[in-house]
């Protein structure tokens, strides 16, 4: 296959950026995304130019380091996947493909398609925990879970991070990142003693961030890698307004 | 150099505890003035760095990824191991220490091993007490299953997720401290080396990867959790960026390298599709209980596998295994497969892969008892190939996913450099030749949780130290070795880029340092791996420069290191003239073609010392003394 | 929002049934004796004004909380995507709620400079039934009436869904009843509207009736 890439290109946090194109030439539909990213840089350095800079490591739709907008889609076509699940068969000779990073106040482009998520951790920072400490702790069994609380809680706690909810959300809303650890913890026995701090402390945080305001359009479940369901927004929001009174 | 291991005295079950009494404490409103430096944000740095915090050491934390969740433990997928007994089936901190022993081919310190399975019941109350989602029945009990190398139920498990869960309990704890202010946290940081002043272990040289500055931090302490070198092998399953660059610079620092030739190989991997292949996916083994596997009786068979007929296809497990069949262990499993495939037999368009088919299961069970089994594997399997597995057998070839070697450390997880400890994949105890599923993760966190805390505070209480600075010449000269380095790297601008010399190099490491391994191979590795080393230092080509994000310079210094590693591990593999676990040797094996060991001249921990020169180092033993268990021919017949 | 979302859903619902009565066929005496008890009933008289008073502060508070959002998420995606299939992934209803809220917010100053400002405000005594008999004869205002309730059927029909979420209240349990409900704000409650200008608009002889 060849395909046309408009690949945007930012040499730091402080340039302007602008997309340049790249031909690739010689693709295998079995390839995955980022190795055909791979081919083209390998071309780029062997021409002296810098390589295309992008987050990834797992490659197994795990890590949540990989993500960019792939003609307007969050992770590119296909539901469930992260950018690295996503195999070059997708896609038809010829294709031209536009290839922009995750667009967001508080994702700010840190190079090319690379860009800074450390937003996330200091919402997870802000109580994203039991204070549990090491050692001292009574047997597993002690606390039960029935099997539907803990799938459902499990179903939360699926999140990869890697951002793809506040960059398909019109909004850049992170609301999807933040319900998906509050409605785990609230949940669990385990999380119910600090649910009122936590989700006000976490909600508190997100703005702080610039991250916009959840308008329910559900763009986030849809492109999420993991398909975390937007009834866990809603039991951030009962959490949230139960923590008012 | 003497190696001294420091195992308690006393009886086996009693050498723990003895020792956590006999340790010395460190005054809680006098930890704050300890400064502990950990690397590595997996399992066992997460874990270790959360603990330590919440002691009130004030500890700062590194990692090269944006964010602690990215480190490669997350992908961990099978389980967590811990003698509950829960099942009812008669399992005991003995059984597991006994089965984790035998299961590494004897080649592991008892005394360790019988450490880890003792606290291995406290991490699954930990996890859960996190907030982990383990896997429960409906009445709310914590649900188990079995796994390989093991005859009682005793795995814990979320999902195919485990990893990810525990990873993710253990950055919660992180964070918590983080929050608190005991543990400082620095993203985007790569450890590029370790300094050493007056003997001890006292800091470390960082480069930052958003501006490229070459940075030292000091401590009294410096943790590496920084997980295992698989990628030596260019192919593996692990995550792209996982290294060995901060273990290696350790161990170019005076720390020796434990039984680096101790590799793991899984069987039941997505095969290579060309070229362009990055790394490699595993599959759960579970997949060979209903799987048949099978090669084409002629070799060089072009046909469809559909189109050959039953009696052209050779189900080979079955045929040399009569009684295990297809679920002979996963290191015979894998050796055959090569075997195979270095015969001729192989399928696909690489013909480097064999047929794992699901025809009979189906046909059997139906295709819906086949989908709820193993539905999530099979759709990741098309997902990637394009194949759909219920219509075609699905194409399957071993791949590198763990390495049981590391740096050396005593029963402390203390290196041969005193205040140097190493925790988790980074080091090379506990697990032996060959690891069982389900003990990484136990042994990660076993050790950052409930081992590590102690130990460490028994060295700080153990120990005076003066007064560091990280403008010291110790630091300085580690600064300008680093700089150099990058620079030296920078200015070569040949033709080939970073990853075609790690290709080329990780190729001759499967070929001749792989799964089956022979002298005339090991000696031709020797030979041509540092003849690629040489030219890439000549021909390497990185663009960019030093002062930015240059992620082709990230990868060039790992693979440098690597370069060096991939020597030792043939020099090792040379060395022990025996098979034992991981580490095969054709030449010794028995008449069924399993690893044969040679207790007499091997029965101990290969501890390599650097000596200043590639290619050229110095080999310590360490005994391994077996009190409580009999080594024995591990039979599977 | 979502408080003054559902408050002024529930008054909507009164609002049509109330106006519903202008086609009964009793000349407006049954919407007469509705409008004076709204307007001119001693007894009813200040519940009502501090009802009306908050509805004016609801409707206020709603389209200045929607405005600050607004603000606030705009301000959250400075750089816009080149390529940006959110079409792929999401409802009319809730990509354009701003929008719609923006063709309401114009239409409500429409509807209460015609009605409310005639009947309440100019101090002549005419009864909302003669005015909206006046009105709708004018076929531009009926159509432009009938727009605007299909631009509202589609701001309640997020709307409503939407302040369930916000609040909380839309688990799985009971996600289907509120979306089954979210169907009726988006026709029938616009529909019912929209046929009292239609209806007017075609038998522009009731009105004579009346006199």
């Amino acid at each position: 296959m060849k395909l046309t890439l408009k690949v945007w290109r930012q040499k730091d946090r402080n340039d302007e950026g602008r997309f340049v194109e790249y031909i690739a030439n010689e693709v295998s539909p079995d390839m995955s995304f980022l190795e055909m990213l791979d081919v083209v840089n390998t071309d780029l350095v062997k021409k002296g130019e810098t390589p295309i800079v992008f987050d990834h490591d797992c490659r197994e739709g795990i890590c949540g380091s990989c993500g960019m907008m792939i003609n307007g889609r969050a992770h590119g076509p296909g539901k469930g996947i992260a950018t690295c699940q996503l195999h070059m068969r997708s896609f038809s000779d010829g294709d031209q493909i536009v290839i922009e990073p995750w667009r967001s106040t508080a994702f700010p482009v840190l190079k090319d398609l690379m860009v800074d998520r450390t937003s996330f951790d200091r919402i997870m920072r802000a109580g994203g925990y039991t204070s549990a400490k090491t050692g001292g702790i009574p047997d597993g069994n002690s606390i039960l879970v029935p099997k539907p609380v803990a799938d459902e809680a499990f179903d939360a706690a699926a999140c990869i991070g890697c951002g793809a909810c506040v960059a398909a959300c019109p909004n850049s809303s992170a609301m999807l990142f933040v319900s998906a650890k509050v409605s785990q913890l609230a949940l669990l026995p385990q999380g119910k003693a600090e649910r009122v701090e936590r989700v006000t402390r976490m909600i508190a945080q997100m703005d702080e961030e610039k991250f916009g305001s959840c308008s329910n359009t559900y763009a986030c479940e849809a492109e999420c890698p993991k398909q975390i369901s937007v009834t866990h927004i809603a039991r951030l929001n009962r959490e949230f307004v139960a923590a008012q009174f | 150099m003497t190696l001294n291991s420091k195992i308690p005295e006393g009886p086996l079950e009693k050498k723990w505890s003895n020792h956590k009494f006999n340790m010395k404490l460190v005054n809680p409103a006098n930890r704050r003035k300890y400064k502990i430096i950990v690397v590595g944000t997996g399992l066992a740095g997460a874990s270790a760095a959360a603990s330590l915090g919440e002691l009130g050491y004030n500890v700062h934390s590194f990692c090269y990824h944006e964010s602690p969740r990215r480190a490669h433990s997350i992908a961990a997928q099978g389980g967590i191991n811990a003698p509950k007994n829960y099942s009812n089936d008669g399992d005991s901190i003995y059984r597991l220490f006994y089965d984790t022993i035998k299961g590494g081919d004897y080649r592991a310190r008892e005394a360790n091993v019988h450490r880890l399975a003792e606290v291995s019941g406290n991490i699954i109350d930990q996890c859960v007490a996190q907030g982990v989602p383990f896997a429960r029945d409906y009445a709310g009990y914590l649900d188990n299953r079995s796994f390989g190398g093991a005859q009682v139920a005793r795995t814990f498990y979320a999902r195919g997720q485990t990893g990810q869960q525990l990873l993710l309990g253990a950055y919660s704890a992180l964070n918590r401290q983080i929050d608190a202010g005991t543990v400082k946290f620095y993203d985007r940081h790569e450890m590029l080396d370790l300094v050493v002043v007056d003997g001890k272990a006292r800091g470390i040289v960082t480069r930052n990867l958003i501006n490229g500055k070459i940075e030292s931090y000091t401590a009294d302490v410096v943790v590496l959790a920084t997980g295992g070198y698989a990628n030596v092998f260019y192919l593996s399953t692990n995550a792209k960026a996982s290294n060995a660059t901060a273990i290696w610079r350790a161990h170019k620092r005076g720390a020796l390298f434990g039984n680096p030739c101790y590799t793991q190989i899984h069987p039941t991997c997505i095969p290579v599709s060309g070229d362009h292949q990055s790394k490699l996916t595993l599959m759960s083994e579970s997949l060979r209980n209903d799987g048949r596997v099978w090669v084409p009786k002629k070799k060089g068979d072009d046909r469809q596998a559909n189109q050959i007929p039953e009696n052209e296809r050779d189900y080979y497990l079955e045929r040399l295994y009569p009684s295990f069949g297809n679920l002979v262990p996963r290191d015979v499993a894998s050796r055959r497969a090569k075997d195979m495939c270095d015969h001729g037999f192989g399928v696909g368009a690489s013909k480097m892969a064999v047929y794992l088919d699901f025809a009979d299961a189906i046909k059997r069970l139906g295709r819906e008892a086949i989908f709820e089994k193993y539905g999530n594997l099979l759709d990741m399997y098309k997902q990637i190939t394009g194949e759909d597995p219920y219509q075609v057998p699905m194409r399957i070839y071993p791949a590198v996913h763990y390495t049981m070697g590391g740096l050396w450390v005593d029963y402390n997880l203390m290196s041969s450099i005193p205040g140097l400890f190493v925790l988790g994949e980074a080091n090379f105890s506990d697990h032996g030749a060959n690891r069982l599923g389900a003990s990484a993760l136990m042994q990660g966190l076993g050790d950052g949780y409930f081992i590590a805390p102690y130990t460490i505070s028994d060295y700080l209480a153990s120990n005076k130290f003066s007064p560091v600075d990280a403008n010291g010449g110790e630091f300085k000269a580690a600064e300008n070795s680093v700089t150099a380095s990058v620079n030296k790297l920078l200015s070569i601008n040949g033709s080939k880029t970073v990853d075609e010399f790690h290709r080329e190099y990780g190729k001759v490491m499967w070929d001749y340092v792989g799964m089956g391994r022979n002298k005339a191979g090991l000696q031709k590795a020797l030979k041509l791996l540092p003849e690629i080393r040489s030219r890439f230092w000549k021909d390497v080509k990185i663009t960019g420069n030093a002062l930015d994000i240059n992620t082709e310079l990230e990868k060039a210094q790992r693979v440098a290191d690597f370069m060096e590693l991939g020597e030792l591990i043939a020099i090792d593999a040379l060395h022990r003239e025996e098979s034992c676990g991981g580490h095969f040797r054709e030449e010794h094996q028995t008449e069924e073609g399993e690893a044969k060991r040679n207790d007499k001249k091997f029965s101990y921990v290969a501890a390599w010392e650097y000596t200043g020169k590639t290619g050229n180092p110095k080999l310590n033993k360490e005994k391994l003394e077996f009190e409580s268990v009999h080594p024995s021919q591990r039979s599977y017949k | 929002m979502s408080l003054t979302g559902l408050f002024l859903t529930i008054f909507l619902i009164e609002h049509l049934i109330g106006n519903l009565l202008v086609l009964l066929q009793d000349g407006g005496a049954a919407f007469e004796t509705y409008s004076e008890f709204l307007t001119s009933n001693p007894y009813a008289y200040l519940p009502l004004r501090f009802v009306e008073a908050i509805l004016f502060a609801s409707i206020i508070l709603h389209a200045w909380s929607g405005f600050t959002v607004w603000l606030k998420n705009k301000r959250a995606r400075l750089t816009k995507y080149k390529e940006y299939g959110i079409a792929e992934n999401t409802k009319f209803a809730s990509r354009w709620t701003a929008g719609t809220a923006l063709l309401v917010f114009l239409f409500l100053v429409i509807h209460l400079k015609a009605f409310f400002w005639n009947i309440r405000l100019s101090g002549e005594h005419v009864s909302g039934y003669t005015i909206a008999h006046q009105t709708f004869s004018n076929p531009y205002y009926t159509w432009f009436y009938v727009f605007s309730f299909i631009v509202l059927g589609y701001h309640l029909y997020h709307g409503f869904q939407s302040a369930f979420q916000t609040l909380g209240l839309k688990t799985k349990k009971y996600s289907t009843l509120i979306e089954t409900i979210a169907v009726v704000f988006w026709c029938i409650i616009p529909l019912g509207f929209a046929l009292i200008p239609i209806y007017i608009l075609f038998h522009p002889t009731t009105l004579a009736l009346a006199k």
